[in-house]
């Protein structure tokens, strides 16, 4: 009997065989979009499987950022893995210290002979997911950064001059003063604070957030978000909470609701929150750069990003990494790259995208939307702004909103708690760095 | 006298516990195994390599005080979990038994909470009280009180209290209504007859004649609040605001399933694992002597 199966198993793979070496070579991809967005990413893939005859490309939604990763390392562990992944920026770390699992992008590119110019990309978009000799690892794919938008109606209604200049933190402060003067009760709210706040406000005042270019230039670094600027910043914040100026709603983009059903005048909040804020505001809203303290920083640098990257796993045929280097050089081309920051408003990842936008009159239509892509490209990035880099990032950013939190409840002074956050965040790093060495 | 049951030759006994020896050990010593020697490494999320480091996993989490005040959280939230489910269903139990039209359904109405899955209610009551739409939150800021569980660790705390005993009542009201049934009516008539009140009657007869079930609820209870709240606690706080509602259980899936650090999820499941067992033992070891079958 056993003799049998055996022999019957034998006989149908040798009649599967040839027929499927005659398929496509199929490619998976395992991403986290849903809605909109995964309608999106459906359709770039039917268009680039309908480009060619040779690959396949199957995209599996796997659940969000977090469920994404999970599944796509629990898939490693069993030898399933998909060959391409979405992982969230927060996860970048991770996925660079398991060398043995991935198959760095730069390496793909260069085996499967498909159009790759690094030079290309926006430079603060790629040097997150670039070492520091230059090497690609992973293919930005959805990138945001944060902005201030403005509720023009709640400025009025609050009597003060919608068109007034918010370019510095100052002026702010002013403002959120008059707007609670003139009746507003949600004068400011905000989304990602730790991202906003710590992260993006360190990279825009081109101070450090940690040692070692913020982790890039090696696992033995350390958190610096305790520095004079940052506690400055988080002391005034707290005032403002205190003072019912800025009211907090959650540690993640809890506040959107508030803004979009017109409760806030100002908010900070991520250049992708477009499509959610222009298809639900019933009030005149507007886009603004995110402030900046003029005391700290005589000018901005640049903000950096938040969002997806691509990262290729290791364990497959090379004929299936031609497939996936062929996918990620369509994805990377102009038409797609505009159309995609176009009905997104995530950031273009290449310079072209971005010209063809232009060109095409898009930011005349839509004001505003180019304002998150001046704010990254508008100086070279500094060792400062080139993004972070800090292994066990998504728990350190919990221990940030719970020390955040003892901020604006008045728990703690901005700079015991930032000292906490650091200490806590150090002793995570330390682990992180035993781990991976 | 107990009679007891003697089997010729150990063939059959053996055969008859096979089943639940089996299961217990696929689904309990097997992975209960696995995390101890797990906890005993850092090991990198792919499973490429990992790192011995004896016990040091068990000496991270203790050094660290955030860890150790969970415990405190835990014994908050799992006292007041085990009361808000149990005091309640009680009380309900014994008015819907006192009925004597329509009881049946009142008692299908009391069980429907108990249908509804943990993250679902956490959502329900997350709504709610939601600081910006909920509905009671609008309420008690029209009695003038601002509700804040985003910031406020005392109502977090409440809100995911009140979120997980809700569904958990309708459970215990099921074994306290059970119970209550069995009670011969001959020893409440018997009281009754003395002169002693339905209240009186409440804590000197039925209350005692229902401590077995009490028992049984007090246990099952606590090992809910323990390991099965992390859904409520992860769509309503997510542990904050700060560490206010940061239980053990919670922590474990944190670190391991959104953090990967599965050294230290395993060190903490360990540990939740003694815990647990240790109180389980105090629990038949002392509370059993004072339940009379």
């Amino acid at each position: 009997m056993t003799k049998n199966l055996l022999g019957a198993i034998a006989v149908t793979g040798a009649v599967l065989v040839p027929l499927a070496a005659k398929a496509q070579t199929e490619v998976q991809f395992w991403h986290a979009f849903t809605g909109r967005l995964g309608e999106l990413v459906t359709a770039q893939v039917a268009d680039f499987n309908a480009s060619q005859s040779d690959f396949t490309v199957v995209e599996t939604h796997k659940g969000n950022y977090s469920e994404t990763l999970n599944a796509g390392i629990a898939a490693f562990r069993a030898g399933e893995q998909p060959h391409v992944l979405m992982v969230y920026e927060v996860g970048t770390a991770t996925m660079m210290a398991a060398g043995g699992a991935i198959k760095p992008v730069y390496e793909v590119m260069a085996e499967s002979g498909a159009d790759f110019d690094p030079e290309a990309y926006i430079g603060a978009v790629k040097g997150y997911y670039t070492t520091t000799e230059g090497d690609m690892l992973s293919l930005p794919f959805n990138s945001s950064t944060p902005v201030l938008w403005v509720n023009r109606d709640a400025m009025a209604a609050a009597g003060v001059d919608p068109d007034t200049d918010l370019t510095t933190w100052e002026q702010v402060e002013d403002v959120l003063g008059q707007l609670q003067a003139g009746g507003e009760d949600c004068p400011l709210v905000t989304a990602w604070q730790s991202w906003i706040h710590l992260e993006n406000f360190s990279a825009y005042h081109n101070v450090e957030f940690a040692t070692k270019d913020n982790g890039f230039a090696g696992l033995d670094t350390e958190l610096k978000l305790n520095g004079p600027a940052q506690v400055a910043h988080l002391s005034k914040m707290g005032e403002w909470a205190a003072d019912g100026k800025f009211i907090y709603t959650g540690r993640r983009n809890e506040g959107g609701a508030n803004f979009r059903a017109g409760e806030c005048a100002l908010f900070t909040e991520s250049s992708a929150g477009y499509a959610g804020i222009s298809s639900e505001a019933e009030f005149d809203f507007e886009v603004r750069p995110l402030p900046y303290w003029s005391a700290v920083a005589s000018q901005p640098q640049n903000t950096i990003i938040g969002g997806a990257s691509l990262w290729v796993l290791s364990g497959h045929d090379s004929d299936e990494y031609k497939g996936v280097g062929e996918f990620l050089s369509f994805l990377s081309s102009t038409d797609v790259q505009a159309a995609w920051h176009q009905n997104t408003g995530y950031l273009p990842i290449t310079s072209a995208a971005g010209d063809a936008t232009r060109a095409s009159g898009f930011y005349d239509e839509n004001p505003g939307t180019d304002i998150a892509v001046i704010q990254m490209t508008a100086n070279q990035p500094t060792a400062n702004s080139k993004g972070l880099r800090l292994g066990s990032f998504d728990q350190i950013r919990g221990i940030i909103d719970e020390e955040l939190e003892a901020i604006w409840s008045g728990d703690k002074t901005a700079q015991a708690a930032m000292d906490s956050a650091k200490e806590r965040g150090d002793a995570l790093l330390r682990r992180f760095e035993a781990a991976n060495r | 006298m107990e009679k007891r049951v003697t089997f010729r030759g150990w063939l059959l006994p053996l055969l008859l516990i096979a089943p639940q020896v089996i299961i217990s050990a696929v689904f309990f010593f097997y992975p209960a195994a696995q995390a101890v020697w797990q906890s005993l490494f850092i090991p990198d999320p792919f499973g490429l390599s990992a790192r011995f480091v004896g016990l040091g996993n068990f000496e991270f989490l203790l050094s660290d005080k955030f860890y150790r005040a969970s415990f405190v959280t835990t014994a908050i939230f799992s006292v007041l979990v085990t009361l808000c489910s149990m005091i309640p269903a009680l009380f309900l139990a014994v008015n819907a038994d006192r009925l004597i039209k329509s009881s049946g359904a009142y008692r299908t109405l009391l069980i429907w909470p108990y249908a509804v899955a943990p993250a679902v209610a956490g959502v329900l009551w997350l709504f709610m009280f939601n600081t910006r739409v909920g509905v009671v939150s609008w309420y008690l800021g029209q009695l003038g009180y601002d509700w804040n569980h985003v910031l406020n660790g005392g109502e977090a705390m409440g809100l995911v209290v009140f979120a997980s005993a809700w569904g958990r009542i309708s459970y215990n009201f099921l074994f306290f209504f059970a119970a209550l049934q069995a009670i011969p009516k001959s020893v409440i008539e018997a009281a009754a007859i003395d002169g002693a009140r339905f209240w009186r009657r409440f804590f000197t007869v039925v209350l005692p004649l229902l401590s077995p079930i009490t028992f049984f609820l007090l246990v099952v209870n606590i090992v809910y609040a323990f390991f099965e709240t992390f859904g409520v606690i992860h769509t309503i706080t997510a542990g904050g605001p700060q560490q206010a509602t940061t239980i053990l259980v919670y922590k474990i899936f944190a670190d391991g399933f959104v953090g990967q650090d599965l050294g230290s999820s395993a060190a903490q499941s360990v540990i939740l694992l003694v815990l647990v067992g240790l109180l389980t033992v105090v629990q038949f070891k002392y509370i059993e002597k004072r339940v009379h079958y």
